[in-house]
Protein backbone atom coordinates (compact mmCIF):
# COMPACT_ATOMS: atom_id res chain seq x y z
CA UNK A 1 0.00 0.00 0.00
CA UNK A 2 0.82 3.30 -0.13
CA UNK A 3 1.49 3.55 -3.86
CA UNK A 4 0.37 6.08 -6.36
CA UNK A 5 -1.14 4.38 -9.75
CA UNK A 6 -1.48 7.09 -12.26
CA UNK A 7 -3.30 6.46 -15.01
CA UNK A 8 -1.13 8.72 -17.86
CA UNK A 9 -3.05 9.93 -21.27
CA UNK A 10 -0.41 10.07 -24.04
CA UNK A 11 -0.25 11.80 -27.54
CA UNK A 12 1.77 9.16 -29.70
CA UNK A 13 5.02 8.58 -28.02
CA UNK A 14 5.01 11.09 -25.39
CA UNK A 15 2.98 11.91 -22.47
CA UNK A 16 -0.58 14.77 -23.11
CA UNK A 17 -0.08 17.37 -20.72
CA UNK A 18 -2.61 17.06 -18.56
CA UNK A 19 -0.69 13.56 -17.36
CA UNK A 20 2.50 15.86 -16.11
CA UNK A 21 -0.07 17.86 -13.97
CA UNK A 22 -1.43 14.38 -12.58
CA UNK A 23 2.01 13.32 -12.02
CA UNK A 24 2.65 16.51 -10.10
CA UNK A 25 -0.39 15.70 -7.86
CA UNK A 26 0.81 12.05 -7.66
CA UNK A 27 4.00 12.94 -6.15
CA UNK A 28 2.62 15.06 -3.64
CA UNK A 29 0.42 12.85 -2.66
CA UNK A 30 3.10 9.92 -2.79
CA UNK A 31 5.00 11.77 -0.34
CA UNK A 32 2.34 12.26 2.22
CA UNK A 33 1.56 8.60 1.92
CA UNK A 34 5.02 7.26 1.60
CA UNK A 35 5.07 5.28 -1.20
CA UNK A 36 6.49 5.56 -4.74
CA UNK A 37 4.39 7.05 -7.92
CA UNK A 38 3.72 4.02 -10.57
CA UNK A 39 2.30 5.37 -14.15
CA UNK A 40 0.06 3.16 -15.80
CA UNK A 41 -0.64 3.50 -19.77
CA UNK A 42 -3.21 1.60 -21.68
CA UNK A 43 -4.06 1.45 -25.21
CA UNK A 44 -3.22 0.17 -28.94
CA UNK A 45 0.40 1.46 -29.61
CA UNK A 46 1.03 2.57 -26.25
CA UNK A 47 4.28 1.41 -25.22
CA UNK A 48 5.45 4.17 -27.94
CA UNK A 49 5.18 6.47 -25.12
CA UNK A 50 6.71 4.15 -22.25
CA UNK A 51 10.06 5.53 -22.37
CA UNK A 52 8.53 9.13 -22.01
CA UNK A 53 7.10 8.00 -19.05
CA UNK A 54 9.80 6.33 -17.47
CA UNK A 55 11.49 9.89 -17.13
CA UNK A 56 8.89 10.86 -14.80
CA UNK A 57 8.90 7.75 -12.32
CA UNK A 58 10.52 4.92 -11.66
CA UNK A 59 7.83 2.55 -12.50
CA UNK A 60 5.49 2.48 -15.46
CA UNK A 61 3.07 -0.34 -16.09
CA UNK A 62 2.04 -0.95 -19.65
CA UNK A 63 -0.86 -2.38 -20.82
CA UNK A 64 -0.82 -3.03 -24.62
CA UNK A 65 -3.43 -4.74 -26.36
CA UNK A 66 -5.26 -3.94 -30.17
CA UNK A 67 -8.59 -4.05 -28.13
CA UNK A 68 -7.58 -0.88 -26.45
CA UNK A 69 -7.47 1.13 -29.39
CA UNK A 70 -10.68 3.15 -28.19
CA UNK A 71 -10.66 4.42 -24.98
CA UNK A 72 -13.88 2.83 -23.61
CA UNK A 73 -14.57 3.05 -19.86
CA UNK A 74 -16.28 -0.33 -19.72
CA UNK A 75 -12.23 -2.00 -20.87
CA UNK A 76 -10.43 0.56 -19.30
CA UNK A 77 -11.77 0.53 -15.91
CA UNK A 78 -11.37 -2.85 -14.74
CA UNK A 79 -7.58 -2.79 -16.19
CA UNK A 80 -7.09 0.42 -13.98
CA UNK A 81 -9.13 -1.05 -10.96
CA UNK A 82 -6.96 -4.18 -11.35
CA UNK A 83 -3.52 -3.16 -11.61
CA UNK A 84 -4.47 -0.52 -8.39
CA UNK A 85 -4.55 -3.94 -6.50
CA UNK A 86 -1.75 -5.62 -8.02
CA UNK A 87 0.43 -2.26 -7.38
CA UNK A 88 -0.65 -1.75 -3.85
CA UNK A 89 -2.28 1.80 -4.33
CA UNK A 90 -3.86 3.55 -2.18
CA UNK A 91 -4.49 6.54 -4.42
CA UNK A 92 -5.43 6.10 -7.49
CA UNK A 93 -5.48 9.64 -9.90
CA UNK A 94 -5.59 11.21 -13.11
CA UNK A 95 -5.66 14.18 -14.94
CA UNK A 96 -9.46 15.73 -14.66
CA UNK A 97 -9.92 15.76 -18.40
CA UNK A 98 -12.88 14.30 -20.75
CA UNK A 99 -10.85 10.46 -20.12
CA UNK A 100 -10.41 10.74 -16.42
CA UNK A 101 -13.80 12.20 -15.58
CA UNK A 102 -15.23 9.19 -17.35
CA UNK A 103 -12.92 6.66 -16.33
CA UNK A 104 -11.83 7.42 -12.37
CA UNK A 105 -15.35 7.12 -11.10
CA UNK A 106 -15.99 3.65 -12.40
CA UNK A 107 -12.95 3.02 -11.29
CA UNK A 108 -13.73 3.91 -7.89
CA UNK A 109 -16.54 1.88 -7.71
CA UNK A 110 -15.45 -1.61 -8.54
CA UNK A 111 -12.69 -0.68 -5.72
CA UNK A 112 -15.69 -0.22 -3.67
CA UNK A 113 -13.50 3.26 -2.89
CA UNK A 114 -14.60 6.99 -1.99
CA UNK A 115 -13.64 9.70 -4.92
CA UNK A 116 -12.13 13.36 -4.99
CA UNK A 117 -12.54 14.67 -8.29
CA UNK A 118 -11.07 17.65 -9.83
CA UNK A 119 -9.10 18.71 -7.13
CA UNK A 120 -6.73 21.90 -6.63
CA UNK A 121 -5.12 20.07 -3.69
CA UNK A 122 -3.97 17.48 -0.73
CA UNK A 123 -3.40 18.79 1.77
CA UNK A 124 -3.30 15.84 4.51
CA UNK A 125 -2.84 12.26 3.22
CA UNK A 126 -6.68 11.79 2.64
CA UNK A 127 -7.97 15.29 2.50
CA UNK A 128 -8.22 17.52 -0.35
CA UNK A 129 -9.38 20.96 -1.45
CA UNK A 130 -11.85 20.86 -4.28
CA UNK A 131 -13.97 23.81 -5.58
CA UNK A 132 -18.03 23.43 -5.82
CA UNK A 133 -20.84 25.05 -6.58
CA UNK A 134 -18.54 26.79 -9.86
CA UNK A 135 -16.21 28.45 -8.28
CA UNK A 136 -17.85 30.06 -5.85
CA UNK A 137 -16.49 28.11 -2.86
CA UNK A 138 -13.81 25.65 -1.77
CA UNK A 139 -14.75 22.47 0.07
CA UNK A 140 -11.76 20.68 2.12
CA UNK A 141 -13.20 16.82 2.41
CA UNK A 142 -11.94 13.83 3.81
CA UNK A 143 -11.71 10.37 2.44
CA UNK A 144 -11.95 7.47 4.87
CA UNK A 145 -11.75 4.16 2.33
CA UNK A 146 -8.59 2.31 1.86
CA UNK A 147 -8.04 3.30 -1.63
CA UNK A 148 -9.29 6.58 -2.93
CA UNK A 149 -9.39 7.69 -6.47
CA UNK A 150 -8.71 11.11 -7.94
CA UNK A 151 -8.93 13.33 -10.36
CA UNK A 152 -6.68 16.53 -10.58
CA UNK A 153 -7.15 19.88 -12.30
CA UNK A 154 -4.50 20.47 -14.66
CA UNK A 155 -4.64 24.12 -14.26
CA UNK A 156 -3.79 23.76 -10.59
CA UNK A 157 -0.94 21.23 -10.62
CA UNK A 158 2.72 22.60 -12.58
CA UNK A 159 3.60 20.49 -14.84
CA UNK A 160 5.72 17.92 -13.90
CA UNK A 161 9.86 18.01 -14.54
CA UNK A 162 11.79 14.75 -15.28
CA UNK A 163 13.50 12.75 -12.86
CA UNK A 164 17.27 12.88 -12.48
CA UNK A 165 17.22 9.09 -13.38
CA UNK A 166 14.80 7.23 -15.36
CA UNK A 167 12.65 4.39 -14.65
CA UNK A 168 11.99 1.18 -15.95
CA UNK A 169 8.99 -0.27 -17.84
CA UNK A 170 7.16 -3.15 -17.68
CA UNK A 171 4.18 -4.71 -19.41
CA UNK A 172 0.70 -6.17 -17.77
CA UNK A 173 -2.02 -8.29 -19.59
CA UNK A 174 -5.19 -6.56 -20.28
CA UNK A 175 -7.07 -9.76 -19.11
CA UNK A 176 -9.92 -10.63 -20.80
CA UNK A 177 -11.59 -7.27 -22.32
CA UNK A 178 -15.37 -7.15 -21.89
CA UNK A 179 -16.77 -3.52 -24.15
CA UNK A 180 -20.42 -4.51 -22.71
CA UNK A 181 -21.69 -4.28 -26.20
CA UNK A 182 -20.24 -0.57 -26.04
CA UNK A 183 -17.72 0.83 -28.91
CA UNK A 184 -16.53 3.48 -30.97
CA UNK A 185 -18.41 4.67 -33.92
CA UNK A 186 -16.67 7.85 -35.07
CA UNK A 187 -14.57 10.77 -33.49
CA UNK A 188 -15.21 14.57 -35.26
CA UNK A 189 -12.12 16.53 -34.27
CA UNK A 190 -12.10 19.87 -32.93
CA UNK A 191 -11.28 23.23 -34.62
CA UNK A 192 -7.62 23.98 -32.93
CA UNK A 193 -5.96 23.65 -35.77
CA UNK A 194 -2.04 24.02 -35.19
CA UNK A 195 -2.92 26.61 -32.12
CA UNK A 196 -1.64 25.40 -28.63
CA UNK A 197 -3.64 23.23 -26.82
CA UNK A 198 -6.36 24.86 -24.94
CA UNK A 199 -5.62 23.24 -21.83
CA UNK A 200 -2.55 24.47 -21.43
CA UNK A 201 -1.78 27.38 -23.16
CA UNK A 202 -0.19 30.28 -21.38
CA UNK A 203 -2.35 32.87 -23.06
CA UNK A 204 -5.88 32.22 -24.38
CA UNK A 205 -7.87 34.46 -26.61
CA UNK A 206 -11.75 33.84 -25.84
CA UNK A 207 -15.02 35.33 -27.64
CA UNK A 208 -18.83 35.49 -26.87
CA UNK A 209 -22.00 35.83 -28.19
CA UNK A 210 -21.39 39.15 -29.17
CA UNK A 211 -19.00 38.00 -31.45
CA UNK A 212 -22.26 38.16 -33.65
CA UNK A 213 -21.32 34.72 -36.22
CA UNK A 214 -18.62 32.17 -37.05
CA UNK A 215 -16.79 34.55 -39.08
CA UNK A 216 -15.95 37.02 -37.35
CA UNK A 217 -13.94 34.74 -35.00
CA UNK A 218 -11.66 35.16 -37.92
CA UNK A 219 -10.41 38.44 -36.17
CA UNK A 220 -9.87 36.84 -33.19
CA UNK A 221 -7.75 34.48 -34.58
CA UNK A 222 -5.43 36.78 -35.45
CA UNK A 223 -4.77 38.24 -32.52
CA UNK A 224 -4.42 34.92 -30.92
CA UNK A 225 -1.75 34.42 -33.88
CA UNK A 226 0.04 37.07 -32.69
CA UNK A 227 0.40 35.81 -28.66
CA UNK A 228 0.40 32.31 -29.60
CA UNK A 229 -3.06 31.67 -27.81
CA UNK A 230 -5.23 29.09 -27.81
CA UNK A 231 -8.85 29.72 -28.69
CA UNK A 232 -11.67 29.64 -25.67
CA UNK A 233 -15.39 30.63 -26.22
CA UNK A 234 -18.02 30.88 -23.68
CA UNK A 235 -21.07 28.27 -23.58
CA UNK A 236 -23.18 31.52 -25.48
CA UNK A 237 -21.25 31.03 -28.48
CA UNK A 238 -20.35 27.45 -28.66
CA UNK A 239 -23.77 27.05 -28.60
CA UNK A 240 -24.50 29.26 -31.17
CA UNK A 241 -22.66 27.23 -33.86
CA UNK A 242 -20.21 29.97 -33.91
CA UNK A 243 -17.26 28.00 -32.79
CA UNK A 244 -16.67 24.03 -32.14
CA UNK A 245 -17.87 22.81 -28.52
CA UNK A 246 -14.61 21.84 -27.33
CA UNK A 247 -13.62 25.45 -27.70
CA UNK A 248 -15.98 25.96 -24.75
CA UNK A 249 -14.34 27.66 -21.00
CA UNK A 250 -16.46 27.35 -18.13
CA UNK A 251 -18.24 24.64 -15.40
CA UNK A 252 -19.20 22.66 -18.08
CA UNK A 253 -16.42 22.87 -20.50
CA UNK A 254 -12.38 23.14 -19.91
CA UNK A 255 -11.24 25.34 -16.92
CA UNK A 256 -8.13 27.18 -17.56
CA UNK A 257 -5.96 29.02 -16.15
CA UNK A 258 -3.27 31.42 -18.57
CA UNK A 259 -0.84 33.73 -17.68
CA UNK A 260 -3.60 35.79 -19.69
CA UNK A 261 -6.92 35.51 -20.36
CA UNK A 262 -8.35 38.15 -22.90
CA UNK A 263 -12.69 37.71 -22.49
CA UNK A 264 -13.87 39.70 -26.00
CA UNK A 265 -17.61 40.07 -26.22
CA UNK A 266 -18.26 37.96 -23.29
CA UNK A 267 -20.60 39.12 -20.99
CA UNK A 268 -19.49 36.76 -17.67
CA UNK A 269 -22.28 34.46 -16.50
CA UNK A 270 -21.10 32.42 -13.48
CA UNK A 271 -20.62 29.34 -15.42
CA UNK A 272 -17.75 31.08 -17.64
CA UNK A 273 -15.87 32.21 -15.29
CA UNK A 274 -15.66 29.26 -13.12
CA UNK A 275 -13.90 28.39 -16.23
CA UNK A 276 -11.36 31.11 -16.23
CA UNK A 277 -10.92 32.85 -12.91
CA UNK A 278 -8.19 31.67 -11.97
CA UNK A 279 -6.05 33.19 -14.87
CA UNK A 280 -2.88 35.35 -13.63
CA UNK A 281 -4.05 38.34 -15.77
CA UNK A 282 -7.54 38.64 -17.37
CA UNK A 283 -9.05 41.16 -19.77
CA UNK A 284 -12.26 42.12 -21.06
CA UNK A 285 -13.00 44.06 -23.88
CA UNK A 286 -16.83 44.26 -24.09
CA UNK A 287 -19.23 47.36 -25.64
CA UNK A 288 -21.87 46.81 -22.46
CA UNK A 289 -19.73 48.38 -19.19
CA UNK A 290 -22.60 46.77 -17.13
CA UNK A 291 -21.31 43.30 -18.35
CA UNK A 292 -20.29 41.45 -15.12
CA UNK A 293 -16.57 40.22 -16.68
CA UNK A 294 -15.39 43.31 -15.95
CA UNK A 295 -15.88 42.69 -12.01
CA UNK A 296 -12.83 40.17 -12.26
CA UNK A 297 -11.38 41.36 -15.22
CA UNK A 298 -7.73 43.27 -14.47
CA UNK A 299 -7.85 45.51 -17.42
CA UNK A 300 -11.23 46.47 -18.98
CA UNK A 301 -11.79 48.31 -21.96
CA UNK A 302 -15.53 49.18 -22.90
CA UNK A 303 -15.54 49.22 -26.41
CA UNK A 304 -16.91 46.91 -29.55
CA UNK A 305 -14.93 44.16 -30.73
CA UNK A 306 -15.02 45.70 -34.56
CA UNK A 307 -13.21 48.74 -33.16
CA UNK A 308 -10.56 47.67 -31.03
CA UNK A 309 -9.29 43.93 -31.88
CA UNK A 310 -7.31 44.94 -35.05
CA UNK A 311 -5.60 47.72 -33.77
CA UNK A 312 -5.16 45.78 -30.76
CA UNK A 313 -3.50 42.96 -32.51
CA UNK A 314 -1.42 45.71 -34.58
CA UNK A 315 -0.25 47.20 -31.28
CA UNK A 316 0.81 43.77 -29.99
CA UNK A 317 2.51 42.56 -33.74
CA UNK A 318 4.34 46.10 -32.87
CA UNK A 319 5.51 45.18 -29.01
CA UNK A 320 6.40 41.93 -29.76
CA UNK A 321 8.55 42.99 -33.02
CA UNK A 322 10.40 45.55 -30.88
CA UNK A 323 10.79 42.69 -27.86
CA UNK A 324 12.13 40.35 -30.69
CA UNK B 1 -39.15 2.26 -23.48
CA UNK B 2 -38.84 2.81 -19.67
CA UNK B 3 -35.99 5.62 -18.39
CA UNK B 4 -35.16 6.23 -15.09
CA UNK B 5 -34.06 9.58 -14.68
CA UNK B 6 -32.05 10.15 -11.11
CA UNK B 7 -32.24 13.77 -9.71
CA UNK B 8 -31.13 15.60 -7.16
CA UNK B 9 -32.43 19.07 -5.65
CA UNK B 10 -29.97 21.36 -5.42
CA UNK B 11 -29.62 25.10 -3.97
CA UNK B 12 -30.55 27.70 -6.61
CA UNK B 13 -27.25 28.35 -8.80
CA UNK B 14 -27.93 31.57 -9.13
CA UNK B 15 -28.08 32.80 -5.67
CA UNK B 16 -24.97 34.10 -3.87
CA UNK B 17 -23.29 31.19 -1.33
CA UNK B 18 -23.21 31.84 2.30
CA UNK B 19 -20.96 30.11 4.97
CA UNK B 20 -21.63 29.84 8.71
CA UNK B 21 -19.38 28.05 10.78
CA UNK B 22 -17.12 26.72 7.71
CA UNK B 23 -20.21 25.51 6.61
CA UNK B 24 -22.32 26.15 3.33
CA UNK B 25 -25.37 28.57 5.46
CA UNK B 26 -28.38 26.92 3.21
CA UNK B 27 -31.17 27.86 6.00
CA UNK B 28 -32.42 30.67 3.44
CA UNK B 29 -32.17 28.34 -0.04
CA UNK B 30 -34.19 28.51 -2.73
CA UNK B 31 -33.98 24.77 -3.75
CA UNK B 32 -33.88 23.49 -7.70
CA UNK B 33 -33.97 20.38 -9.82
CA UNK B 34 -29.89 20.49 -10.50
CA UNK B 35 -30.02 21.43 -14.10
CA UNK B 36 -28.18 18.60 -15.62
CA UNK B 37 -30.95 16.28 -13.94
CA UNK B 38 -33.84 18.81 -15.56
CA UNK B 39 -32.17 18.50 -18.69
CA UNK B 40 -32.01 14.68 -18.23
CA UNK B 41 -35.98 14.84 -17.69
CA UNK B 42 -36.42 16.84 -20.77
CA UNK B 43 -34.26 14.39 -22.86
CA UNK B 44 -36.12 11.24 -21.48
CA UNK B 45 -39.35 12.86 -22.42
CA UNK B 46 -38.05 13.69 -25.92
CA UNK B 47 -36.94 10.44 -25.87
CA UNK B 48 -40.20 9.06 -25.16
CA UNK B 49 -42.67 11.07 -27.19
CA UNK B 50 -43.91 11.69 -30.76
CA UNK B 51 -43.65 15.71 -30.20
CA UNK B 52 -45.93 16.70 -33.26
CA UNK B 53 -48.78 14.43 -31.47
CA UNK B 54 -48.26 15.51 -28.23
CA UNK B 55 -48.47 11.20 -27.46
CA UNK B 56 -46.10 9.68 -25.20
CA UNK B 57 -44.39 6.28 -25.95
CA UNK B 58 -42.63 4.98 -23.03
CA UNK B 59 -42.07 5.66 -19.29
CA UNK B 60 -40.16 8.51 -17.74
CA UNK B 61 -39.48 7.57 -13.84
CA UNK B 62 -37.85 10.16 -12.00
CA UNK B 63 -35.85 9.28 -7.99
CA UNK B 64 -34.24 10.99 -5.55
CA UNK B 65 -32.25 10.59 -2.74
CA UNK B 66 -33.72 12.98 -0.39
CA UNK B 67 -34.76 14.82 2.62
CA UNK B 68 -38.72 15.03 2.58
CA UNK B 69 -38.64 18.27 1.34
CA UNK B 70 -37.43 17.29 -1.94
CA UNK B 71 -40.92 15.56 -2.90
CA UNK B 72 -40.82 19.42 -4.32
CA UNK B 73 -38.62 18.61 -7.07
CA UNK B 74 -40.28 15.42 -8.01
CA UNK B 75 -43.68 17.02 -8.06
CA UNK B 76 -41.64 19.89 -10.60
CA UNK B 77 -40.50 16.51 -12.71
CA UNK B 78 -43.76 14.91 -13.14
CA UNK B 79 -45.19 18.51 -14.12
CA UNK B 80 -42.91 18.64 -16.93
CA UNK B 81 -44.43 15.13 -17.84
CA UNK B 82 -42.67 12.32 -15.96
CA UNK B 83 -44.77 9.58 -15.49
CA UNK B 84 -43.87 9.20 -11.93
CA UNK B 85 -41.72 9.44 -8.94
CA UNK B 86 -39.87 7.72 -6.39
CA UNK B 87 -38.69 9.31 -3.21
CA UNK B 88 -36.09 7.77 -1.28
CA UNK B 89 -35.71 9.39 2.13
CA UNK B 90 -32.50 10.36 3.35
CA UNK B 91 -30.76 13.59 4.78
CA UNK B 92 -27.85 14.66 2.56
CA UNK B 93 -25.22 14.41 5.26
CA UNK B 94 -25.82 10.54 5.37
CA UNK B 95 -24.78 10.33 1.68
CA UNK B 96 -21.38 10.21 -0.84
CA UNK B 97 -21.54 9.74 -4.49
CA UNK B 98 -20.85 6.00 -3.41
CA UNK B 99 -23.82 5.45 -1.55
CA UNK B 100 -26.49 7.24 -3.62
CA UNK B 101 -25.20 4.94 -7.20
CA UNK B 102 -25.79 1.97 -4.44
CA UNK B 103 -29.00 3.07 -3.67
CA UNK B 104 -29.75 3.45 -7.93
CA UNK B 105 -28.71 0.46 -8.46
CA UNK B 106 -31.53 -1.00 -5.98
CA UNK B 107 -34.16 1.35 -7.62
CA UNK B 108 -32.38 -0.05 -10.90
CA UNK B 109 -33.20 -3.55 -9.70
CA UNK B 110 -36.64 -3.22 -8.83
CA UNK B 111 -37.28 -0.85 -12.29
CA UNK B 112 -35.20 -2.43 -14.60
CA UNK B 113 -35.69 0.10 -16.80
CA UNK B 114 -33.94 0.33 -20.58
CA UNK B 115 -31.52 3.55 -19.92
CA UNK B 116 -30.74 5.16 -17.13
CA UNK B 117 -30.42 8.84 -18.06
CA UNK B 118 -29.00 11.66 -15.25
CA UNK B 119 -26.90 15.17 -15.19
CA UNK B 120 -23.43 14.26 -15.69
CA UNK B 121 -23.16 16.49 -12.27
CA UNK B 122 -24.59 18.19 -9.85
CA UNK B 123 -23.96 21.67 -9.70
CA UNK B 124 -23.68 22.18 -6.03
CA UNK B 125 -21.01 19.46 -5.67
CA UNK B 126 -19.47 19.45 -9.01
CA UNK B 127 -18.38 15.74 -8.50
CA UNK B 128 -19.34 13.95 -11.95
CA UNK B 129 -19.31 10.19 -10.57
CA UNK B 130 -22.84 9.22 -9.87
CA UNK B 131 -23.46 7.77 -13.49
CA UNK B 132 -19.75 6.16 -13.64
CA UNK B 133 -20.31 4.62 -10.49
CA UNK B 134 -23.70 3.55 -11.25
CA UNK B 135 -22.28 1.83 -15.03
CA UNK B 136 -19.59 -0.38 -13.18
CA UNK B 137 -22.39 -1.46 -9.97
CA UNK B 138 -24.99 -3.04 -12.59
CA UNK B 139 -21.64 -3.53 -14.99
CA UNK B 140 -23.26 -2.51 -18.11
CA UNK B 141 -22.47 0.58 -20.39
CA UNK B 142 -22.31 3.96 -20.07
CA UNK B 143 -22.12 7.18 -22.33
CA UNK B 144 -20.94 10.44 -19.92
CA UNK B 145 -21.13 14.52 -21.28
CA UNK B 146 -23.82 13.03 -24.32
CA UNK B 147 -24.41 16.24 -25.86
CA UNK B 148 -26.77 14.02 -28.32
CA UNK B 149 -28.69 10.92 -28.11
CA UNK B 150 -30.19 8.81 -31.19
CA UNK B 151 -32.11 5.34 -30.90
CA UNK B 152 -31.11 2.83 -32.95
CA UNK B 153 -31.48 -1.05 -33.66
CA UNK B 154 -35.29 -0.82 -32.90
CA UNK B 155 -34.87 0.97 -29.23
CA UNK B 156 -32.00 -1.75 -28.51
CA UNK B 157 -29.33 0.25 -28.38
CA UNK B 158 -28.69 4.14 -28.71
CA UNK B 159 -25.82 5.89 -30.14
CA UNK B 160 -24.23 8.92 -28.40
CA UNK B 161 -22.26 12.12 -28.90
CA UNK B 162 -19.96 13.22 -26.33
CA UNK B 163 -17.99 16.08 -25.43
CA UNK B 164 -14.41 15.10 -24.90
CA UNK B 165 -11.41 17.28 -25.27
CA UNK B 166 -10.07 16.36 -28.81
CA UNK B 167 -13.86 16.78 -30.39
CA UNK B 168 -16.95 14.89 -30.44
CA UNK B 169 -16.87 11.36 -29.70
CA UNK B 170 -19.87 8.86 -30.98
CA UNK B 171 -20.50 6.25 -28.88
CA UNK B 172 -23.22 2.93 -29.76
CA UNK B 173 -24.51 1.40 -26.34
CA UNK B 174 -26.47 -1.68 -25.98
CA UNK B 175 -29.27 -0.60 -23.74
CA UNK B 176 -29.66 -0.99 -20.94
CA UNK B 177 -27.25 1.68 -20.37
CA UNK B 178 -26.00 4.19 -18.70
CA UNK B 179 -26.09 8.17 -20.10
CA UNK B 180 -25.04 11.43 -18.60
CA UNK B 181 -25.93 14.39 -19.73
CA UNK B 182 -24.64 17.74 -20.61
CA UNK B 183 -25.70 21.08 -21.43
CA UNK B 184 -25.68 20.61 -25.25
CA UNK B 185 -28.61 17.73 -24.83
CA UNK B 186 -31.60 20.55 -25.12
CA UNK B 187 -30.36 21.92 -27.97
CA UNK B 188 -33.63 21.59 -30.87
CA UNK B 189 -31.84 18.51 -32.40
CA UNK B 190 -30.19 16.67 -29.56
CA UNK B 191 -32.67 13.96 -29.66
CA UNK B 192 -33.47 11.22 -32.11
CA UNK B 193 -36.74 9.10 -31.30
CA UNK B 194 -37.79 7.70 -34.47
CA UNK B 195 -40.70 8.77 -33.86
CA UNK B 196 -40.89 12.50 -33.64
CA UNK B 197 -40.95 13.64 -37.03
CA UNK B 198 -37.40 14.80 -37.94
CA UNK B 199 -39.15 18.10 -39.21
CA UNK B 200 -40.50 18.80 -35.94
CA UNK B 201 -38.32 22.10 -34.13
CA UNK B 202 -37.68 21.52 -30.50
CA UNK B 203 -37.45 24.54 -28.58
CA UNK B 204 -33.52 25.36 -27.27
CA UNK B 205 -33.51 24.49 -23.46
CA UNK B 206 -35.85 22.42 -21.10
CA UNK B 207 -39.49 22.45 -21.29
CA UNK B 208 -41.64 24.81 -18.76
CA UNK B 209 -44.39 22.89 -16.83
CA UNK B 210 -47.80 24.29 -17.95
CA UNK B 211 -50.78 24.67 -15.68
CA UNK B 212 -52.27 21.49 -17.15
CA UNK B 213 -49.19 19.16 -16.32
CA UNK B 214 -48.67 20.92 -12.33
CA UNK B 215 -52.35 20.41 -11.63
CA UNK B 216 -51.48 16.46 -13.16
CA UNK B 217 -48.70 16.39 -11.42
CA UNK B 218 -50.37 16.49 -7.88
CA UNK B 219 -52.20 13.33 -9.04
CA UNK B 220 -49.06 11.33 -10.80
CA UNK B 221 -47.97 8.51 -8.39
CA UNK B 222 -45.07 9.15 -5.76
CA UNK B 223 -44.04 6.03 -4.07
CA UNK B 224 -42.11 6.41 -0.95
CA UNK B 225 -38.78 4.72 0.34
CA UNK B 226 -36.44 3.97 2.69
CA UNK B 227 -32.69 3.39 1.93
CA UNK B 228 -33.67 0.06 4.25
CA UNK B 229 -36.23 -0.79 1.94
CA UNK B 230 -33.83 -1.57 -0.94
CA UNK B 231 -31.75 -2.89 1.09
CA UNK B 232 -28.58 -0.15 1.28
CA UNK B 233 -26.65 0.43 4.48
CA UNK B 234 -23.53 1.72 5.19
CA UNK B 235 -21.78 5.25 6.25
CA UNK B 236 -20.39 7.78 3.13
CA UNK B 237 -16.76 7.56 3.00
CA UNK B 238 -16.67 11.04 2.00
CA UNK B 239 -16.60 13.58 5.10
CA UNK B 240 -16.56 17.46 3.85
CA UNK B 241 -14.76 19.26 6.46
CA UNK B 242 -15.31 22.77 5.54
CA UNK B 243 -16.48 25.04 2.92
CA UNK B 244 -14.37 28.28 2.47
CA UNK B 245 -15.54 31.65 -0.23
CA UNK B 246 -12.52 31.99 -2.38
CA UNK B 247 -10.29 35.03 -2.27
CA UNK B 248 -11.79 37.93 -4.35
CA UNK B 249 -9.48 39.31 -6.90
CA UNK B 250 -8.13 42.68 -6.45
CA UNK B 251 -10.30 45.78 -7.89
CA UNK B 252 -9.21 45.63 -11.48
CA UNK B 253 -9.33 49.04 -13.87
CA UNK B 254 -10.93 50.51 -16.94
CA UNK B 255 -8.44 51.63 -19.06
CA UNK B 256 -9.40 53.65 -22.07
CA UNK B 257 -7.91 52.92 -25.01
CA UNK B 258 -6.40 49.65 -27.03
CA UNK B 259 -2.67 51.75 -26.31
CA UNK B 260 -3.39 52.34 -22.73
CA UNK B 261 -3.97 48.26 -22.35
CA UNK B 262 -0.99 47.43 -24.30
CA UNK B 263 1.57 49.48 -22.72
CA UNK B 264 -0.01 48.24 -19.19
CA UNK B 265 -0.25 44.60 -20.31
CA UNK B 266 3.83 44.89 -21.09
CA UNK B 267 4.63 46.85 -18.18
CA UNK B 268 2.11 46.77 -15.66
CA UNK B 269 1.35 43.14 -15.78
CA UNK B 270 4.16 41.60 -17.54
CA UNK B 271 2.32 39.67 -19.61
CA UNK B 272 3.27 40.67 -22.91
Amino acid sequence: MGNVLTLCETNGAVLRSNALSAITFARKAAELHGGEVILLLIGKGVSAASADACKYASKVVVVENDGLEHCLAETYAPIVAKTAKDEGASIVCAAAGAVGKDILPRVAALLDSGMASDIADIDGKNTFKRSILAGNAFSRIEISSDIICVTARQSEFAPAEALAAAGTSTTADAGELNTLGAEFVKLEGGGGGDRPDLNDASVVVSGGRGMGNGDNFAVLEKLAGSLNAAMGASRAATDAGYVPADWQVGQTGKIVAPDLYIAVAISGAIQHLAGMKNSKTIVAINKDAEAPIFQIADYGLVAKWEDTIESLTAEITKLKASQA
Amino acid sequence: MKILVPVKRVPDPELKANIKDGKLDLSGAQWVVNTFDEYAVEAALRLTENADEGSRDGEVVVVTIGPDDAAVQLRSCLAMGADRAIHVASEDAELDSLLVAKTLKAVYDEEKPDMVLLGKQAVDGDTNQVGQMLAALLNLPQATFAASIELADENKACVVSREVDAGVEFKKLPLPGIVTVDLRIVSPKAITNGITPESHEYADGPRYASLKGIMKAKKKPMDNKSMADLGVSGSPVVKELEVTLPEARAAGQIVESVEELVKKLSEEAKAL
